[in-house]
């Protein structure tokens, strides 16, 4: 069929912030369907609050608002834009969920508003259990057994029906106590009345348990004439009862015969034209029981997925723009397939590799939480390996991940480990787990004892013995012969060992091994991913690299540039950077070079195939990239884009012959190393806080003492405040230590005078060489102390005299010009009082690049790229700071939520997944939209918590005054309530909990608390607000931390008070000059 | 174990063996299926083929009493880049390695099996030598030169059955239908059973006579091995049934039905070998994803077409995937509606031959 004539333009909801499950992979999937929607003659108009995607850029879509996504807000879009059609599915959840709610509001009825790819029925039948369980009966498809129950007797019942283990989920149950096994009827009766108790309406489902099984997902496309083919089947690794997005997962299925694999291909067909998507992708999970082999549907997601995301780069076909394609009409048979161009995308990727993905998780961010997985995802972000075989992409995965292992290695020896270790670290899913297989095996234990305590499948524990057998031959020989014999070291190479592996096993190091492999033509070849398994010739340059015998890529004698992608999302590290490594490929497009992007991150822009010229899909170490410039061997490369991860690597690359391009290795030293960074700001007469480094235990002690406490102590070369504190006393800086020296790895442990009550500036910057200018200045709303990746900031500066501003004017030239930086600087600015201190210069891309783009309408990653391939400013007409007349508020996201027992409080080491912006006339208004896109809507009537520490006592009174007048009732604890009745403000008592008085709990629960103020003082504060901070978060009450975030709220509130909300696009803020 | 696979090209790949030991000649094919390799195994169309699987990871389900397509393994070599040393699946019963080595099977691992699949796919499918004994490159590239290959020889001779049998199950079928083995594939056996059809199989060399004596309701040609154009005496045996009753071909069946109606068949350059091929219905406009197995193709042009019409395309290289005639009973396809291993996209097919039957057995 050919597409639609009768509708011209088409709203696409984006995914919003990124946050735990919600990632870059909707970036990817919503940009592409913009692409190709507009290719295609219509109008798209796109809604999403995240300043940090591709998909905001202008010139993505016709019309681009970086608004909130709320139903309201959507609402006033529909009625300003008038689209046609809605596409929900490239959005995630977030998009999903909006839209049956525009939906249910009659919003779409009203503005005549068709919503394609899948409608709202079969969003509902997918994701409402109940309706999803009838659904896949009607079919005759398996499904774990599960009943309700509203009382023990029926419950007891229910349990003989199906058998142990069962699984409890109390129905309606709101403060979070979830599902829990039982494994006994003993178990099971305690566990059925207490889910009975947490149920708001006294029901349970009772389901059976499948955990151990064997975890199966098929990624399935539909077009409007019910064509269905499967593009990815994907086992996981880890079995049923740990979310797929923490299991290690594997591309294709590698344990099912064809006989069930395609019993599990009719299943899914099955269940997608019964759920009724009409077209697009659908991801749909499977469980099959490792003896039996039955088989249950577990879940399907009517959308693109981050498991679509994994299947387009697995496979290189391209989900989401086909599901853009369908979605107006065309069928598979029409579309061609990229890669081949002759065949159509009507067929099944075959796969001549294997893929293995592993995710990342950032447990240390949050030491109060246990690193146990289980239903709820927790990782942050995902690296993704191919390999020849199995063990060649599991052990490139390990060192993709960036956690300091290259490969299966050992931190750990394992003779040193106790059983009683072992066994609980194999039993309990967790983050190290794949470690401990490999310790446990070391130790002796068999395959059999490792599969019963981790359910693991055989294959997948042989193919580790193998990786360890292999690793035991190697030393074995090395400590007979003192050497490798160039067999063995070929099949380490093929078997995914990295040279510093082999280095650690020969006790050499990395570019010793690398050298005896050049040496003896021991080097790595590349291949490319086609879809087909080298049935028809490939045009896309998608290359993988492997240890074999013939490498397929040939290089071209055109100028190349290759970017250093930021390898899988971490907190402090994520998607703005890859936001730069793409605009940073566009733009060196533009001057005409072959761009190549080197990045391991499948949820990403950088790795789609269509965004650099040439897209080399590998770990993120030395070795990978440099065998990658050996090959290629690039007129330039770039580091400072990608974050912290090219950026260390620069040095090595440097060495072994690359050309770096952009601000120097030298530079970017002297920036990085404390010792030679105060020289700089001496010479410059720049102000820093006083401050000092050590090593050792005492030194650290002995400095702190001298610069006098409070000090910020942190870890060098770390990205995201990791281990950073502020330090009161010796006393909590001697228990601190050991963390800090661990984080920073044998490199000092630094140490800051700690400004109180400083207010934090960042600024970005470009420079050419020749001139320097500034991007953004942006005031943080939280004071310094607070990491500036989780502190919410505002462009321009909104309380910062002239003069301060100058200075900090000059102090960025002065910077720049003395780092001779080519590129982007971001500089991180404390004011207190009238003295302007600079706490840290980084001389790459910022987290803030996509925001401060956003806010003043330049694209300053596209710039700093054309100004590093060797255009000056001046070329290319960005000679002047920008001045803009609208306020733009970025806010973080926070993923508290996730960490039970986590406490919310900023400090320094940074705890954000994701950012919002909001965009609006005045401060107050652009304040309250960041608010409400964060999820932290500010409420216009209801109550209001109080309580704050000392210092900011008098501060309250002002806020309390406003809030007041503006009807809300106030409600304070002793001191705060003392201040503000004392200045003729109405406001009720309530007492501490730790004094028995659990009043404001009870309000949470009964969602009358509309806003908690509380700033925090000292550790002892700290721990009696612990409670009501926790109860806010699991209930979604915005709970404000600082005087100054109190402040904005005020303002937003009154702002928005006085007049509504509006939206605008981004177009219209920043006009195309023509 | 060393092993050597010595193109006639002169191109050499070397890697170590697994299976039985010895040395094989075939022609060289890829397939692209990611799953399957116990149904491509025992697939009897691979007589006088040595097989490559371009997915890598091989053997790794092991091998189960089952999901056999024939009596035992006919084909000359298995060529994987790593066969799984350890057998997981529930219903595994043996590992790979072992199953070949007692069906004496050469295998050979550990060869850069996607350089091999781009060799041929720029080169064509071509003659091969398998050997662990004789390691020497030219004498064995001499050896490939001078094997037979598949050009105008009938392997189907060298598959098929001697005697006839009757498919257990269904005795008093709705329909009797008669399948010639010409290397015949089991599932064309079991879906004729899951249709209620009383199955009785003759040897490829039956007479029509023979065929016709059984009074069967219906004639399946099935898939089998080599060059169509070779097996003269099915051909002619089917030259004499048209129009006597319903015909359904599949695979070789359907080249050999349309060497019966006067068309030609052509070698392809390298085949179709894999699970994954978009077929279109013509009438329909559907697309099927379909299993595939064949080296030589049903020339459309030669194809009368006032009394053939073309039913099904390729929707990769547009060759041709199904035809019927339009005025007497019998179609054919050139894919494998029985799939096995691969998508059960086509098996609606089994259905139109019943339906075929049912308005023949009317007029």
């Amino acid at each position: 069929m050919p597409k639609r004539k009768d509708i011209k333009k088409i709203l696409i909801i984006g995914s919003g912030p990124i946050v735990i499950g919600q990632a870059c992979e909707f970036d990817y999937s919503g940009t592409q369907a913009c692409k190709v929607l507009r290719q295609e003659g219509y109008k798209v108009v796109l809604v999403n609050s995240n300043p940090a995607t591709i998909m905001t850029d202008p010139e993505i879509a016709d019309k681009t608002y970086i608004e909130p996504l709320t139903t309201e807000v959507v609402e006033k879009i529909i009625a300003k834009e008038r689209p046609d059609a809605l596409l929900p599915t490239l959005g995630g959840q977030t998009a999903l969920n909006l839209t049956v709610d525009l939906a249910k509001k009659g919003i779409l009825k009203k503005y005549k508003v068709e919503t394609i790819g899948a409608n709202i029925k079969a969003i509902k039948k997918g994701e409402d259990r109940s309706l999803f369980k009838e659904a896949m009966q009607r079919i005759g498809l398996d499904l774990p057994k599960s009943d309700k129950a509203y009382n023990l007797k029926e419950a007891d019942k229910v349990a003989k029906k199906i058998g142990f283990p069962l699984i409890i989920r109390p129905s309606f149950n709101l403060g979070g106590t979830g599902a829990s096994t039982a494994y006994s009827i003993k178990e099971f009766k305690e566990l059925a009345r207490r889910g009975l108790e947490s149920s708001m309406i006294s029901e349970i489902l009772i389901e059976e348990s499948v955990t151990g099984w064997k975890e199966f997902e098929l990624e399935v496309m539909r077009d409007l004439k019910d064509n269905v083919v499967i593009i990815c089947s994907i086992e996981n690794f880890d079995p049923m009862g740990i979310h797929t997005g923490d299991s290690i997962t594997v591309a294709p299925i590698q344990t099912l015969t064809d006989k069930e694999y395609q019993k599990m291909r009719d299943a899914a067909i099955a269940c997608i034209r019964e759920i009724g998507v009409e077209t697009g992708g659908s991801n749909i999970q499977f469980a099959v029981h490792p003896k039996t082999g039955r088989m249950v549907v577990i879940e399907m997601n009517p959308r693109v997925s981050r498991s679509s995301a994994l299947a387009s780069k697995a496979t290189g076909f391209p989900i989401a723009k086909i599901a853009a394609k369908l979605a107006v009409g065309y069928t598979l048979d029409e579309i061609p397939n990229d890669i081949t161009q002759k065949t159509p995308a009507c067929f099944e990727p075959a796969i001549d590799y294997c893929v293995v993905k592993i995710p990342r998780f950032t447990f240390e961010k949050f030491p109060e939480a246990k690193d146990i997985l289980g239903v709820s995802m927790k990782s942050v972000g995902e690296t993704m390996a191919i390999g020849r075989t199995f063990k060649e992409a599991l052990q490139k995965g390990l060192r993709g991940l960036e956690i300091s292992h290259y490969g299966l290695d050992s931190k750990l020896k394992y003779n040193e480990i106790s059983d009683k270790k072992i066994r609980q670290r194999l039993k309990e899913p967790n983050a190290s787990r794949i470690f401990y297989i490999k310790y446990a095996l070391q130790k002796g234990y068999s395959a059999k004892e490792i599969i019963s305590l981790t359910k693991i499948d055989p294959w997948f524990i042989e193919n580790i013995r193998e990786i360890i057998n292999l690793e035991n031959d190697l030393k074995r020989e090395f400590n007979r012969n003192k050497k490798l014999s160039l067999e063995s070291l070929r099949k380490a190479k093929e078997s995914g060992f990295s040279d510093r592996q082999i280095a650690e096993i020969t006790h050499s190091d990395e570019i010793y091994i690398r050298n005896l492999r050049k040496k003896n033509n021991i080097t790595v070849t590349f291949k490319l991913v086609d879809t087909c398994a080298a049935e028809f010739i490939a045009y896309t340059p998608y290359y993988y690299s492997t240890y074999e015998e013939e490498d397929e890529v040939e290089v071209t004698k055109k100028k190349k540039i290759m970017i250093l992608g930021g390898g899988p999302n971490r907190i402090g590290q994520g998607i703005e950077f890859d936001y730069c490594c793409c605009h940073a490929s566009f733009a060196l497009k533009e001057l005409g070079y072959e761009t190549i992007m080197v990045n391991s991150n499948p949820e990403t822009v950088s790795t789609d195939y269509d965004t650099s010229d040439r897209l080399y899909f590998e770990p993120l170490t030395f070795e990978d990239v440099m065998n990658i410039i050996d090959k290629e061997k690039p007129d330039g490369v770039i580091v400072q884009l990608g974050g912290q991860t090219p950026l260390n690597l620069a040095r090595q690359l440097e060495k072994a012959g690359a050309r770096i391009i952009g601000t120097s290795v030298n530079s970017i030293d002297r920036a990085e190393d404390r010792d030679r960074f105060a020289k700089v700001l001496k010479k410059l007469g720049i102000n820093q806080p006083e401050n000092g480094s050590a090593i050792s235990k005492q030194e650290i002690i002995e400095v702190a003492k001298q610069i006098g406490f409070p000090v910020l102590v942190r870890p060098s070369y770390v990205l995201g405040g990791r281990a950073m504190k502020i330090v009161y006393d010796e006393e909590t800086l001697a228990g601190f230590i050991q963390e800090a020296q661990e984080a920073s790895a044998g490199h000092p442990v630094l140490i800051d005078k700690f400004l109180e009550d400083a207010v934090e500036v960042d600024v970005d910057a470009i420079s050419d060489g020749k001139i320097t200018v500034i991007g953004g200045i942006m005031e943080h709303i939280e004071e310094a102390g607070v990491h500036s990746g989780d502190s919410a900031c505002v462009i321009p500066a909104h309380t910062l005299g002239d003069d301060i501003i100058e200075l900090i004017r000059k102090d960025t030239y002065a910077l720049a010009r003395e780092l001779r930086v080519k590129g982007l600087i971001n500089i991180q600015f404390a004011i207190k009082g009238e003295q302007v201190y600079v706490l840290e210069v980084n001389p790459r891309a910022s987290r803030t690049i996509p925001f401060v783009s956003k806010a003043i309408g330049v694209p300053l990653a596209k710039l700093a790229a054309k100004v590093m391939a060797g255009k000056t400013l001046k070329e290319l007409g960005f000679t002047a700071e920008k001045k803009v007349k609208h306020t733009s508020v970025k806010e973080s996201v926070l993923p508290f939520s996730r960490f039970s027992g986590v406490d919310i409080l900023l400090g320094p080491e940074m705890k954000s997944t994701g950012e919002v912006m909001g965009i609006d006339s005045s401060f107050g208004r652009a304040f309250y939209k960041s608010q409400l896109a964060a999820n932290q809507g500010l409420p216009l009537k209801g109550k209001i918590f109080i309580s704050v520490k000392n210092s900011d006592k008098r501060d309250i009174v002002f806020i309390a005054k406003k809030l007041a007048d503006m009807n809300f009732k106030l409600i304070a604890t002793k001191g705060t309530y003392k201040a503000l009745t004392s200045n003729n403000i109405r406001v009720q008592l309530v007492g501490k909990i730790n004094e028995g008085d659990t009043r404001v709990l009870g309000l949470i629960k009964k969602r009358e608390l509309k806003l908690i103020i509380n700033t925090p003082s000292g550790p002892r504060g700290q721990s009696d607000m612990k409670p009501i901070r926790s109860l806010a978060v699991t209930y979604g009450v915005p709970c404000i931390t600082t005087i100054q975030g109190a402040q904005a709220a005020v303002n937003g509130i009154e702002s928005i008070a006085k007049g509504n909300l509006k939206v605008k696009s981004i177009q219209e803020y920043h006009p195309k000059k023509s | 174990m060393k092993a050597i696979l010595a193109l006639e090209d002169g191109r050499i790949f070397q890697g170590s063996s697994f299976g039985a030991n010895g040395e094989r000649s075939g022609e060289v094919v890829f397939n692209t299926s990611m799953t399957g390799y116990q149904e491509i195994l025992t697939d009897p169309s691979y007589k006088g083929q040595i097989v490559a699987m371009t997915y890598p990871l091989i053997g790794n389900y092991g091998v189960n009493g089952e999901d056999m397509e024939s009596r035992k393994p006919f084909l000359e070599g298995f060529v994987v880049k790593e066969c799984s040393k350890i057998a997981s699946n529930w219903r595994s019963k043996q590992s790979l390695d072992d199953y070949l080595k007692e069906n004496k099977i050469l295998g050979l691992e550990g060869i850069d099996t996607r350089a091999l699949t781009l060799h041929i796919r720029k080169a064509g499918a071509m003659k091969a030598v398998l050997s662990t004994i004789d390691l020497d490159e030219k004498s064995l590239v001499k050896k490939a030169k001078n094997s037979p290959g598949l050009v105008g020889i009938d392997l189907v001779k060298k598959v098929s059955v001697d005697k006839k049998y009757l498919w257990p199950g269904i005795r008093q079928g709705a329909y009797k239908v008669v399948v010639l083995d010409c290397g015949l594939k089991y599932n064309i056996l079991r879906e004729l059973a899951k249709y209620k059809c009383q199955v009785i199989v003759l040897p490829a060399q039956a007479s029509a006579e023979e065929i016709l004596s059984f009074k069967p309701g219906g004639l399946l040609l099935p898939n089998g091995p080599g060059d169509p154009a070779a097996v003269k005496y099915v051909i002619q045996t089917t030259r004499k049934l048209i129009g006597k009753l319903p015909i359904f071909g599949i695979c070789l069946g359907h080249q050999m039905l349309g060497l019966a109606l006067g068309g030609k068949t052509y070698k392809l350059k390298f085949g179709h070998h894999g699970a994954n091929h978009p077929v279109k219905d013509l009438k329909s406009g559907k697309v099927a994803i379909t299993a595939q197995n064949h080296g030589f193709c049903v020339d459309i042009d030669s194809l009368n077409q006032k009394e053939i019409e073309i039913t099904h395309i390729n929707l990769n290289d547009q060759t041709l995937e199904g035809m019927r005639h339009k005025k007497l009973p019998l179609f054919s396809v050139q894919f494998h509606p029985e799939a096995s291993a691969g998508p059960h996209d086509a098996e609606y097919l089994f259905g139109n031959f019943i339906a075929l039957m049912k308005k023949y057995a009317k007029t």
